[in-house]
């Protein structure tokens, strides 16, 4: 059997002739396997979903229960059959629930590795790697100047900032799933035990988080309440919001704050200038140039597809190491606020 | 290194003054000598490293990359020094870390032939945000956005002196400054000055209000033109001879003509202009014509032939070893106008006297002054003595009013820093006819003259009124009868071949708010036109 003739990619998405389902599509379909909850892998409108429990749960807090017909939860490390075709889940390392769709086939087995990362997270399950056939992979940080430093040491660098500057709030800037939580867990494991302030469109997928027993310590909304308080409460204080926020009316309320950013990207100085960020934070979700590279080796694919970002050096890579790759140009993935 | 490269980082991302000058003390406070002394003279620009070249750089990054993966990442991040510093492989085992001193003191003493291998040591030894500053520092490529005034602002908040006794010291010194510290450390005599020609300290002037009129009386007061050039302080002595700006930074480069003809031991204090060569002397010209020869290092022949500079005077601080600054500026005056009796400078006058018997006939030299390049009066205080800074009461200038012009808001960019979640910056047009149809032209930009709560309203305005996104810009709603119009108030006018209108405002602000004024009724282009 050819690769393509079970996995290929369409306008649509990575399609399974065979077991006949998208991964990750980007239009609405009769079946979809969803690897992680992020808005451009997971849509709504699907006729049925195979996803993990907490990425369903993620997609129902998002665009309501009804963003299926059907729903179909399929823990890490389980398996079931769709049409003859094996599918299984393994854990991604991304975001809380996120996994890597293992499809197997008469003896040939395909990883889509959706989004995924390397390091220790407390928020989700470290990344497993499964020997395959194919492995598809994203290239969100597949250049080698992206090289993420140590996510401990970029928190004490915060904590060292607020401590500096008692009398400025810093409000971080971070994705609204994965990465805002992460940061707070990450927090929290270096001591930090003051309450942490955020804002209102990232209550509910804190919640859910709390829900998978995933502890966030004291989270208060970073609001003024009519008539109480005044913006100098928010002195000292660490404020976490969607990164959109940073530059709106809302964030008008905190004195004098000190501009942080939590992305990969902010391992590029321009792009922090550009952005007004006073203390960038080098935090990403995705895996880095060494990641990636470590983990095409582990898993040592026959082939290797990439689906998004900075496919041509991925794929220039891989030439060079005697492998072989091509990139696959999926469109409808974005770069995220990552 | 890590300690500078860790400044040069948190300045890069800083916006305020007030923050950077606190980083900048912390700096001094936490870092030995010699290596804060060489950290000023990086940053100030003083350094220069000689035995390295940029073109280096790229042979190195290409012996231990891949050629095509260097590319991509260069396209990627655009800027060689950080490209460099991220993608150059991280080599463990190499634990020692050069010092700032090491890196100005090694490389001053190696070969041209020696020193990629010693800058590849370091770049194996250091992180990146270190390989970034150390490639930075050795290209000569240091931008961070920090003026040698404010170094000199925080050392003297670091050592609690005035500016003006950092600024008077600052040519006479040499990097990497251990005795500057060392008296500012309070462990040593101030350092004498030992430099020939050295920069002393501007007199400035206080803007005349109404109500300080009555407190200067004409009778002991002399009025000159002021003009509308640069403030320059030329000095000459023993064979070295210096032009400074007014904040003590030495443009002699640019200005070579003009420093070539000081023909005395002296220091003047004057206005540097334009003048045009086909009239006699001298004609000046506008600031725009000026402008073109400032912010260059180096000046063509031909710039020099086309765009000749000349100084007109108004005060000598100095003379063949005698300080002035003490005496009365009356006094100053009468020196001034015997060495100009006595010498034919060729590129120097002296700036008039203009007659003040009461402020009625004052305003009306102002409103109508001789020549465009004059733009108000000075008031001086015949016995003020000559003093750095901003005394009260001695000096004043008395400007001419303002140019203002109606214009309609067109566009609306974010600010920075404490304004970055407001519309704060605007570009604004005015009407002009083309084939038959009104249209609005982008005539300027400002970002000032208005009040916190005005600031609100304009914010307000542009988010509900929004056409267009362009990533931090906006375009607002801008129609005959709807849309804002601002009363723009600027100084001056030039011809510009870059702006869709052809004409270019000088220091353009908000003077009002026009909320009652419908678009429709704002100025044509033509009015600005007249005015040039
Ligand atoms: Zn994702
Ligand atoms: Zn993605």
């Amino acid at each position: 059997m050819k690769f393509s003739e079970l996995l290929h990619p369409t306008p649509a998405g990575l399609y399974c002739p065979v077991g006949d389902f998208y991964i990750d599509p980007v239009r609405a379909v009769a079946r979809a396997v969803i690897t992680h909850g992020h808005a451009d892998h997971a849509r709504a409108g699907h006729g049925a979903v195979l996803a993990t429990p907490e990425t369903m749960a993620i997609m129902a807090a998002r665009y309501g229960e009804n963003f299926t017909n059907h729903r179909q939860p399929l823990a890490l490390g389980e398996k079931v059959k769709i049409n003859n075709v094996d599918v299984s889940f393994a854990p991604a390392g991304h975001v809380l629930g996120s996994a890597q769709a293992v499809v197997d086939h008469q003896g040939l087995t395909m990883v889509c590795s959706g989004d995924y990362k390397r390091r220790p997270d407390p928020t989700c399950q470290l990344f497993e790697p499964v020997p395959c056939h194919v492995f598809i992979t994203e290239a969100t940080f597949g250049l080698p100047v992206f090289r993420h430093p140590d996510d401990r040491a970029q928190m004490r660098d915060l904590l060292a900032s607020v401590k500096r500057n008692p009398d400025r709030s810093h409000l971080v800037g971070a994705y609204a799933l994965g990465k805002a939580q992460r940061i707070i867990a990450l927090l929290r494991a270096e001591g930090y035990q003051e309450p942490i302030y955020i804002h209102g469109a990232m209550q509910k997928l804190c919640d859910l988080y709390e829900s998978f027993d995933i502890n966030l310590g004291e989270l208060r909304p970073a609001t003024l309440k009519d008539g109480e308080g005044t913006p100098q409460d928010f002195a000292g204080k660490v404020i976490v919001c969607p990164p959109s926020a940073m530059q709106d009316k809302w964030a008008r309320r905190f004195p004098d704050p000190v501009i942080c950013f939590a992305s990969g990207w902010m391992r590029i100085r321009q792009r922090a200038k550009q952005r007004g960020v006073e203390l960038p934070l080098i935090l990403s979700d995705h895996a880095d140039w060494d990641e990636l590279t470590t983990t095409l080796e582990e898993v040592d694919a026959e082939e290797i597809w990439v689906t998004h970002g900075r496919e041509e050096a991925l794929v220039r890579w891989a030439e060079l190491n005697g492998r072989k790759a091509k990139a696959l140009s999926l469109v409808g993935y974005e770069d995220e606020a990552e | 290194m890590q300690r500078f490269a860790k400044l040069l980082d948190q300045l890069i991302l800083t916006l305020s003054r007030n923050s950077k000058i606190r980083l900048l003390t912390d700096y001094f406070k936490t870092v030995p000598d010699p290596e804060r002394g060489w950290a000023v003279a990086a940053i100030t620009r003083d350094l220069e490293i000689k035995s390295f070249k940029p073109g280096m750089l790229r042979q190195m990054a290409e012996q231990h990359l891949d050629p095509v993966l260097y590319g991509l990442s260069y396209d990627f991040v655009g800027d060689m020094a950080e490209t460099v510093s991220l993608i150059w492989p991280t080599t463990h085992g190499t634990n020692y870390l050069p010092t700032l001193s090491d890196v100005v003191e090694t490389l001053d003493q190696a070969t041209r032939a020696e020193t990629p291998q010693i800058v590849e040591g370091w770049l194996n030894a250091l992180d990146p945000t270190g390989r970034w500053a150390l490639i930075k520092l050795i290209t000569g490529g240091l931008r961070i956005g920090v003026a040698a005034r404010t170094v000199k602002i925080a050392l003297a908040a670091y050592g609690e002196k005035p500016v003006q006794e950092i600024e008077e010291l600052w040519h006479g010194l040499e990097a990497p400054y251990t005795e500057l510290f060392a008296w500012l450390d309070h462990k040593a005599e101030k350092p004498i000055n030992a430099a020939r020609a050295p920069f002393r300290p501007v007199m400035l002037a206080h803007p005349v209000e109404e109500k300080d009129k009555e407190r200067i009386d004409p009778s002991h007061h002399m009025v000159e033109w002021k003009w509308d050039g640069i403030r320059v302080q030329a000095v000459r002595e023993q064979g070295v001879a210096r032009l400074y700006s007014r904040t003590g930074d030495d443009i002699s480069g640019a200005f070579a003509d003009v420093v070539e003809s000081l023909e005395i031991d002296a220091s003047f204090d004057g206005e540097l202009l334009v003048y045009d060569p086909d009239k006699p002397p001298f004609a000046v010209r506008s600031f725009g014509d000026l402008q073109q020869r400032l912010n260059r290092k180096t000046v063509s022949k031909k710039m020099r032939q086309t765009h000749p500079a000349f100084i007109r005077v108004y005060d000598l601080l100095w003379l063949e070893g005698e300080d002035l600054r003490s005496l009365p500026f009356s006094t100053r005056r009468k020196r001034l106008e015997k060495l100009f009796e006595a010498h034919d400078f060729a590129r120097m006058d002296l700036s008039p006297l203009v007659d003040f018997d009461d402020w009625e006939s004052l305003a009306q030299k102002r409103a109508a002054p001789p020549l465009d390049a004059i733009e108000g009066v000075m008031i001086k205080k015949s016995d003020a003595v000559y003093v750095p800074g901003r005394p009260k009461g001695e000096w004043w200038k008395w400007k001419r009013e303002p140019f203002i012009i109606d214009a309609v808001m067109l566009y609306a960019q974010r600010g920075h820093g404490k304004r970055s979640s407001f519309y704060s910056d605007y570009t604004f047009g005015c009407w002009r006819d083309v084939d038959g149809k009104r249209e609005l032209v982008p005539v300027g930009k400002a970002y000032s003259g208005f009040t916190d709560e005005e600031l609100k309203k304009l914010d307000k305005f542009v988010r509900n009124n929004t056409l267009n996104r362009f990533g931090p810009v906006r375009e607002v709603r801008h129609e005959p009868d709807h849309g804002v119009v601002l009363e723009i108030a600027f100084e001056g006018l030039n011809k510009s071949t870059r702006h869709k209108s052809g004409v270019a405002m000088r220091f353009p602000r908000i003077n009002r708010l026009r909320w009652d004024k419908p678009p429709s009724e704002a100025d044509e282009l033509a009015t600005l036109e007249a005015m040039l």
